[in-house]
């Protein structure tokens, strides 16, 4: 288990990224089903500096954890900015034409899509979102 | 204003060197009134803005855009959102498509019903 602390700063998504190359370096896994696995990071990271701490940075911490067999990976997201449950949001429509389509609604979308267990809490005012992937 | 420019510039080229390979590379290629742009490397939160930027500037009289994502390993919701509003305004002058789709992204187009709003190949 690995934890990681950073800042609400999109620039980070990159070192996190480096982490789980790290983390995932001495195994051998499907490498399309760890770039699905950046992206529901990517888009949870996102929705957490877009939205966590208003305009201000906030802190937020990350723990990884591998299970070795088979191969799946653990991630919890934990910040303290104002409460929010990605899971309450509703799925986009995904048949309307791109006239009618909503810009926004995707990210949590695309998290649900390539995840395969996710859970919200709110823990002592805590935002925490797990999720869990396999990776074989 | 000198100064302010030296700043941008040093900034840039800090980023650059730091996330160099975490950069976007955009070409076009304009015929008359159609333009290709090829995109290179990752379409995400941190390069969406800047295929924004140089779209904005891109498209006047264009009737017929075509993407080639050939050397695009990833996209995430910030990339489809820019090329959604890019469909929107293409749906009034003319053609979008986008061709040399790799299967992750292709993935993305299906789950996200991307694949039945806009021309992929």
């Amino acid at each position: 288990m690995e934890n990681v602390t950073i800042n609400s700063d999109l620039l980070e998504l990159d070192n996190i990224f480096d982490k789980l190359d790290f983390l995932l370096s001495e195994y051998d896994y499907n490498p399309k089903l760890v770039m699905q696995l950046k992206l529901a990071v990517e888009e949870i990271f996102t929705n957490i500096c877009n939205y966590a701490y208003d305009d201000k940075d906030g802190m937020v911490v990350l723990s990884l954890e591998t299970n070795p067999s088979p191969l799946s990976i653990t991630i919890k997201f934990e910040d303290h900015g104002s409460y929010f449950n990605p899971l309450d949001i509703s799925n986009p429509d995904t048949n309307l034409t791109a006239e009618e389509r909503e810009i926004g609604g995707l990210g949590i979308f695309l998290v649900k899509k390539n995840v395969d267990e996710i859970q919200y809490e709110n823990i002592d005012g805590k935002n925490v979102l797990t999720i869990k992937k396999h990776l074989i | 204003m000198n100064c302010f420019i030296m700043i941008l510039l040093i900034k840039n080229l800090i980023m650059f060197i730091t996330y160099g390979v975490y950069f976007m590379e955009i070409k076009k290629v304009q015929d008359e009134k159609k333009l290709t742009v090829l995109l290179e490397g990752k379409l995400d939160t941190n390069t969406a803005p800047e295929l924004d930027e140089e779209l904005k500037t891109s498209l006047d009289g264009i009737e017929d855009l075509i993407f080639d994502f050939n050397d695009l390993q990833y996209i995430s919701s910030s990339g489809l959102r820019v090329l959604l509003a890019t469909q929107k305004t293409m749906n009034k002058q003319g053609a979008m498509k986008i061709i040399n789709v790799n299967d992750f992204i292709m993935e993305v187009f299906d789950a996200t019903g991307f694949i039945d709003v806009m021309d992929i190949e």
